[in-house]
Formats: structure tokens, sequence, C-alpha cells
């Protein structure tokens, strides 16, 4: 649940100061009914260009916002990059604040004050984290350089991304969907992503009040008559393992009737060289990820 | 007219026997009244049962459900030769949101407990059915840290104890759930809250505060649990005069934090109660209040009559990681040693002599880096390396600690410690903040390190004399669950991923488990009712009891 003050309660207190002053007061509280309706419509931050309020701001957000979106708001394995200008969820204030205060919904991003492990923002404060982030944004919205009907090629042809990654509902299951990755991670993300995709596994699920979401961890098992499975843990508690084998086939095993269950934390992804694809053709492949993100 | 004669006479008759019904049933009314009544007088909590605990295992009184701490229940009906026949019951489900921690107290066949948003319910604990539920209208405007959450109640007289997130200290009726009485202990805009269950000692209600996060300045406060006013206040920051103010560099000691949020224990024997505090305000930066910040992060032994301070052992000095030692004093006797042990947030087991407050022992019992010396006392040593960063500096335990508040457990069948370790370190970066009344003031930031191996967590079988690790239950991530041992050999404790779990006291053997659905951010107990052993645990948003078939 949200902590914050609402306007309505701030009028109110206003209103309960101005009480002595009563035709004052009724003079007052109609040119508040137009302020609160301003407040109410607020789609400024009122501490845009602040420079002051971005370092407070970025203090707020190192407390609040760090954890998953990185120190620098350059984002990691588990926010996005909030440097860009161009944002998932809305580029202005208003769009932004909502983001914050009310999460989105279907996402590892929790309403303010929701994270269960801090401390929730006030209004004010949402204002100065938005400060910081347009302190670090970008100016210019990312231009990829690559050419995206060339990495669109690529994706579903020579690179073979298709076979396991799904991007607008055409793809493979075995790996991450990509469809908003373009829009949700940094470049230098995902090119370390596709480089060296064991340096950082990818998330997967994120069960409601669990503090760590699943990673795509590589799974090996051999059942109790001998048959041996290969694949990634979509789920797993200490003594049950959900997993997709590399034919896209769920498996869903009790550990102690295995024969033996060995995890790793090597990707089954390929490691993709410069050999097997260039920086040109890795550029023109986020290109079309952004591409495809930004709708 | 004959039928109507015939009639007549039926109705003479009907109304006779009716009339004699009446006065049979107003004679067993009278009965049971009389019956019940002194059923409720005998029902009633009083100081000699509190103290007596141990004498009715098939209740639990308070919230580790002896004054010693131990979280350890006499009842024998499942052990490790049924456990795995173990069924549940019935669940109550609070219908709140966040993480639900309470543990229930059982009073002769009715559960008290608390929820999210400060709810607190009685039920019938042979059903589940409820018997009054209370939420209390809190504030909009209140912002505790870490979630809405409680941890219990307090039972005594008739009345049960409740902590509120808006800093109060409420008596509710245990039969109707009525406000009997409501006592503002600070003012919560100012960043107090209260989470922990009250401990009663003879006719006072022992409380401690919650917002080490916002610069509060902590305390332990005692009520009258007859009228609600206060008795008297120890506050875990000295102020000016005070022993241990030096501690403070200017006036840190204002905003110093200290809180007190986990529930105490005593000592009948030396009348002592014993307390934990938590961070230094703000949390992880030392800058700007040189010292060792007592009485921070420290175990305090009070003279529970008027809160004046025996003797104080600090595990923390100058702490700048959170190391809150806000895990409950378990109070053990070994021969003639009377001890407290404690497995702190910070990784290290220590074990203390309970009358002088002195050092025996501290040894680590899950990974360590912030300290790698001891002084000449044994006590460990904060590397000068170890402080948090502006680009971040990577040290373990991370920010939630080694453990944390969720209870641990001694069995004194295998006079085995256990307790939840968490293997995560975080990253510390600095992120100074101005101090503001009701704001966040941590003083930086941590996140946790994931480059390297992911986290994990334990379940950890210590032995007291050596700090040694009998045995662990490994949980695949860090988890919030408190553990329970009984007399029939079975320790119980939850994880993360939503399992409810028995394990074999003596080797940590697995012998049944029950998927609740969610995390359990909660410490279980155990009761009985017609002699039936019962094992409850709050998960998600339920209270689940498990029993024999």
């Amino acid at each position: 649940m949200p902590m914050i003050r609402t306007n309505f309660q701030r009028v109110l207190g206003l209103l309960h100061r101005w009480r002595p002053h009563f035709l004052k007061g009724c003079a007052a509280f109609l040119m508040f009914i137009a302020v609160t309706g301003a407040l109410r419509a607020q789609d400024k931050n009122p501490f845009a260009g602040d420079a002051k309020a971005a370092k407070v701001g970025e203090f707020q957000f190192r407390a609040n916002c760090a954890f998953c979106h990185g120190l620098g708001a350059r984002g990691g394995g588990r926010g996005p990059d909030l440097t860009r200008a161009q944002k998932r969820h809305g580029n202005s204030d208003a769009d932004i604040f909502r983001t914050i205060n009310e999460g989105v919904p279907g996402t590892a991003m929790p309403p303010n004050g929701a994270t269960q492990q801090g401390v929730g923002m006030t209004e004010e404060e949402i204002w100065q984290v938005i400060s910081y982030i347009r302190s670090v944004q970008v100016k210019a919205p990312a231009q990829p350089v690559g050419n995206a009907a060339h990495g669109k090629e690529l994706f579903y042809g020579t690179a073979g991304c298709s076979m396991c990654h799904m991007v607008q509902g055409k793809g493979g299951r075995f790996g991450p969907d990509l469809s908003t990755t373009g829009s949700a991670r940094s470049t230098d993300y995902i090119v370390e992503s596709v480089r060296a995709p064991s340096r950082r596994l990818a998330q997967g699920i994120s069960e409601a009040m669990k503090e760590f979401s699943q990673e795509y961890e590589t799974v090996t098992v051999v059942t109790a008559d001998g048959t041996k499975y290969l694949g990634v843990v979509l789920n797993e508690d200490h003594f049950t393992l959900q997993m997709m084998d590399t034919r896209e086939n769920l498996r869903l095993f009790e550990k102690d009737k295995l024969r033996s269950y060995e995890k790793s934390r090597e990707s089954l992804m390929t490691p993709y060289d410069q050999k097997m694809l260039s920086d040109k053709e890795l550029q023109d492949i986020i290109a079309y990820l952004m591409e495809v993100g930004a709708q | 007219m004959r039928s109507e004669m015939m009639r007549r006479k039926f109705k003479s008759r009907f109304l006779a026997s009716l009339g004699m019904t009446v006065v049979i049933r107003a004679m067993l009314l009278a009965l049971t009244i009389s019956v019940s009544f002194a059923l409720s007088v005998s029902a009633q909590v009083t100081s000699q049962r509190l103290l007596e605990s141990a004498k009715e295992p098939q209740n639990w009184l308070m919230y580790s459900g002896d004054y010693a701490g131990h979280r350890f229940s006499a009842l024998e009906q499942i052990n490790t030769s049924n456990a795995a026949s173990l069924v549940p019951r019935w669940a109550y489900q609070t219908m709140g949101g966040g993480k639900f921690e309470t543990t229930p107290l059982v009073v002769d066949g009715i559960l008290y407990g608390t929820g999210q948003d400060d709810r607190a319910f009685a039920l019938d604990a042979r059903s589940g059915r409820p018997i009054w539920q209370y939420q209390r209208a809190l504030p909009s405007d209140i912002r505790p840290c870490c979630g809405r959450v409680n941890r219990g109640l307090a039972i005594y007289g008739d009345r049960v104890f409740l902590g509120t997130l808006d800093s109060h200290v409420i008596a509710l009726d245990a039969k109707t759930g009525n406000v009997v009485w409501d006592t503002t202990a600070f003012d919560y805009r100012q960043g107090y809250s209260i989470t922990l269950a009250p401990l009663v000692i003879k006719n006072l209600v022992l409380i401690g505060v919650s917002g080490g996060e916002y610069g509060i300045r902590g305390f332990i406060d005692a009520y009258d649990a007859a009228t609600g006013e206060r008795k008297w206040r120890f506050y875990t920051v000295p102020g000016p005069g005070e022993p241990g103010h030096e501690s403070w560099e200017g006036d840190s000691w204002k905003i110093g934090g200290a809180p007190a949020w986990i529930t105490g224990s005593y000592d009948p024997v030396t009348n002592t109660t014993f307390w934990t505090t938590g961070n230094p305000s703000p949390s992880n930066r030392g800058e700007g209040r040189a010292g060792d910040n007592l009485y921070s992060n420290s175990l305090l032994a009070l003279e529970p009559d008027t809160g004046k301070l025996k003797w104080f052992f600090q595990f923390t000095k100058h702490d700048e990681h959170d190391y809150d030692a806000t895990q409950v004093p378990v109070m053990v006797d070994q021969g003639d040693q009377h001890l407290i042990l404690q497995a702190n947030r910070n990784g290290f087991f220590y074990v203390i002599d309970r009358a002088s407050g002195k050092l025996i022992s501290a040894n680590p019992y899950a990974k360590v880096t912030w300290s790698d010396s001891k002084d000449a006392s044994g006590s460990p040593v904060a590397r000068k390396d170890a402080s948090p960063t502006h680009d971040g500096n990577r040290v373990c335990p991370g920010a939630a600690g080694a453990t944390n508040w969720m209870s641990p457990t001694y069995d004194p069948q295998t006079q085995l410690f256990y307790v939840t370790a968490r293997e995560q370190c975080d990253v510390f970066s600095t992120a100074p903040q101005p101090y503001e009344a009701g704001h966040a003031y941590y003083g930086s930031a941590y996140f946790p390190n994931d480059d390297a191996a992911p986290f994990w967590g334990a379940l950890r079988a210590i032995e007291p004399g050596t700090g040694k690790i009998k045995w662990e239950w490994k949980h695949p991530s860090p988890t919030w669950s408190g553990v329970l041992s009984t007399a029939g050999g079975v320790v119980f404790t939850g994880d993360a991923e939503g399992n409810f779990i028995a394990l074999e006291a003596a080797t940590g053997k697995a012998l049944w488990h029950f998927q609740c659905g969610a995390s359990v951010y909660s410490s279980p107990m155990s009761y009985a009712i017609d002699g039936k052993q019962y094992v409850a645990v709050a998960a998600g948003s339920a209270l689940f009891t498990f029993a024999l078939p």
C-alpha cells in the first residue's frame, strides 16, 4: 500500500490552520479547490531542474531504487536502465511518478512502500528521485547504431536467436522472452548477455514475498530409470524441481526420487564471440530489440 | 366439545411439563453459569501461570513460549517416528497484504494472534473459527519500515496486549476484543512504531519500539496492565549526564536510534529482564556519530520493576552495517553456568554470563568479513576497511544479517541451539541524507552482491559449549522463518519457497514438509487440545495448523 500523503489530506491540514479566518478561509477554500485540481493533475515536477533536489534524490534513489536499478540508474539484471530517455512505462514526469508510486503490475516493480524491506517515499521524495533520474538521463533518445531490419533477419536467421528466444510470440521458449528487453535493459547488459551469458544469469519467475527471483540456471537430472534430461531451472524448492528440457518439455520432479541432480551456473546459451557474431551484427540485433521494445 | 376438553387437558399437561422443563432448565443454566464462571476465573492468566508456563505445555502463554526464550514445546505426541503423517487441520486467512509475522498464543483452547495492519483475532484453536476480530484504524500517514507487520500479543489476566504501528500500546478484552485501554507510547509522525509482541512481567507490560531507519531515540517501556499508565521508560540512548552519553558525538544521541523491536526474556531467580537493541542511526553511516554509540546493538539487563540498568553488553560497536542485535536473548543453564546465548545478526554466536554480562565466547556461525580480529575480551572488532564507500563495498553478512528477528530455539533434550542462518553478502554504498523527523534516515544504500555465488540459507544446529555446527539443513534461498523445537525430538521451520518443514532434532534429517503457497515470515509454535498436539505457523496471509490424523 503506498504510504503517500494525499493532496486531500494536505488541503484538509491547510484548511484546519485557516479556520479562525472564516471569510478569508472561504475565499481561500475556493482558491484551494482550484489549486487542488492543479495539484491532482500535476504532471510537472516541482523540483524540475533543481540540482540540489536531484542530489537529495540521488540518496533516495540509492536507498530505494538502486537495489534493482543499480547505483547510477544504469540498470542491471533486475531493473531497467533509467538513464534512457525512452521509458517503457511513460516518459513524462507524471508517468514516472505513477510508475514509482503505483508500481508496474505483472513486473517486479512494486508500488512505493510495498517492497516489505524498506521505507516508502513521500510525494516530495518521489519528485526528488525523478529530478535525479532526469539529471542522469541522456539528453537525446538513444539512437540505435545498428540496422533493425538486418537485426531482425539475423535474429530469426543465421544468428539463431529465435531457436531459444521469443519476440512478440514468435520464436523458442527455452530462453527468456525478449519482446521488452530492448526497452528494459541497457545496451551494455544485452551485449554482456550475448558475449558472456554466464556472467549474470537472466532472471526467471519472481514469487510474491520471495526476496530473490529464480535464475536461468542449468540443470542435469538422471531419473530413477536412468533417463537423462538437460535443461533450465524454471523453479525449485528444497524438495521439488520444475524444469524445461532442451526440447521445450516441462519436466517436474521430486528431487529425492531422482538418481542424480546437478545444477550449474554455466548458461546453456553459447557465448557469441566475434566470429559467430560481429559487433556490427550484434548492434543490428540490439537495434531490432530496441525497435520492438519501444512498441 | 370433547375434543375441546381434551385439547385443554393436553394443554395444561403440556404447560405443566413445560413448567418443569423450565425449572430444570433454569437449574441447569444456573449450574452451567456457576461452572463456566469458575472456569473463566481459573482461565485467567496469572503471573504465577506465566512463571510456571512449563507446567502447562498444552498452552503457549507468551511470544517465545516461556520466559527463557527457548521456543521449546514439551509436547511429545508428534515425534520422529510419526511426524511423516502430519496433516493440515485448519487455516485462518487474515486477508491482509504483506508479511504475516505472528506467533500466536494459545490459552485453554483459544488462540490469540495478530496480523498485518494491526489486526488481532481470537480463534477456536480446535477449528480455527474466529471468536472476535479486531483491526486498528491506523492513520494514513504512518510509514513503518519493512512492512506493516506485527509479531504477536502478550496475555495477562483477561486481557491481551498489542503494540501498534502508530506507536500505541493497547489492551483488548480477551473474550470480546474490545479496547480496554489505549496509551500513546510516542508520536508516530517522528518515525516511531511498534511491531513486537509485548512481554508481561508481574503486572507490567513491557514493550520496545521500532524506528531505527528514522533517527528515533529508542526506548523500552513498562505499562501497568490494569490502567495502561506508563510506569517507567528506559532510553536505549543515554541523555546528558548519564553513563554512556560520552559514546556519542555532539548531538547525535538525540537521533541515535537503538530501537528495541524484539521481545525480551526474563529471569525470575534474579528478577532481571533481558532486552536487545538495534542499530545506531543512521544505520549505515558512522560519520557524525563517532564513538561506540551505546546502547545500540546491545544486550541490556534491566530491573523489571523500575527499568534500572544492571549491565549491558554491546555486540557491534559503532555499527555501519545495520547489525541489529534484535534476536531473542535465550537463557540457558549449564551446570552452575547461567548463560545467555545469541546468534547475532553480525554472524557471531555469543555466549554471555547472565549474572555479569561478561563475554564467554564468540564464534562465527555464518560467513563473516566485517571483522577479522577480536579485542582482549574476545569480542569481534570491525575491520577498518569494512565501511560503506561511495562506489560500494562488499561485506558479509549483508544488511539483513546472518540472521534477523526470526526466533531461534534451544532444545533442552539435545542441548542444541537452532538458528536460521542467511548466507548473503551486500554491497554497502554511501547515501548521506540530512535528518528530517519522520523521514527515512539510513545514510547508505545496500543491495545484494549477486555477481558471485547465489545466496542461500540454512537451519544450523549449534553446540553452545563450542560454537560448533553439529548439522545444517540447507535452504535454496535465504529465509525469514524462525524455529520451534519439541519434546518429540522434532524441530519445525519454514522457508522462502513456502515449505513448512519437520526435521529430526538430533540429526537434521527431513521427516515431513507441507507447501504453504507463500514464504514463511514467522516463528512457529505448538499447543494441544483434548490431548491432540497441534503445530501452528503463519505463511502468506494464512495461519496454518497441523496435527496427526
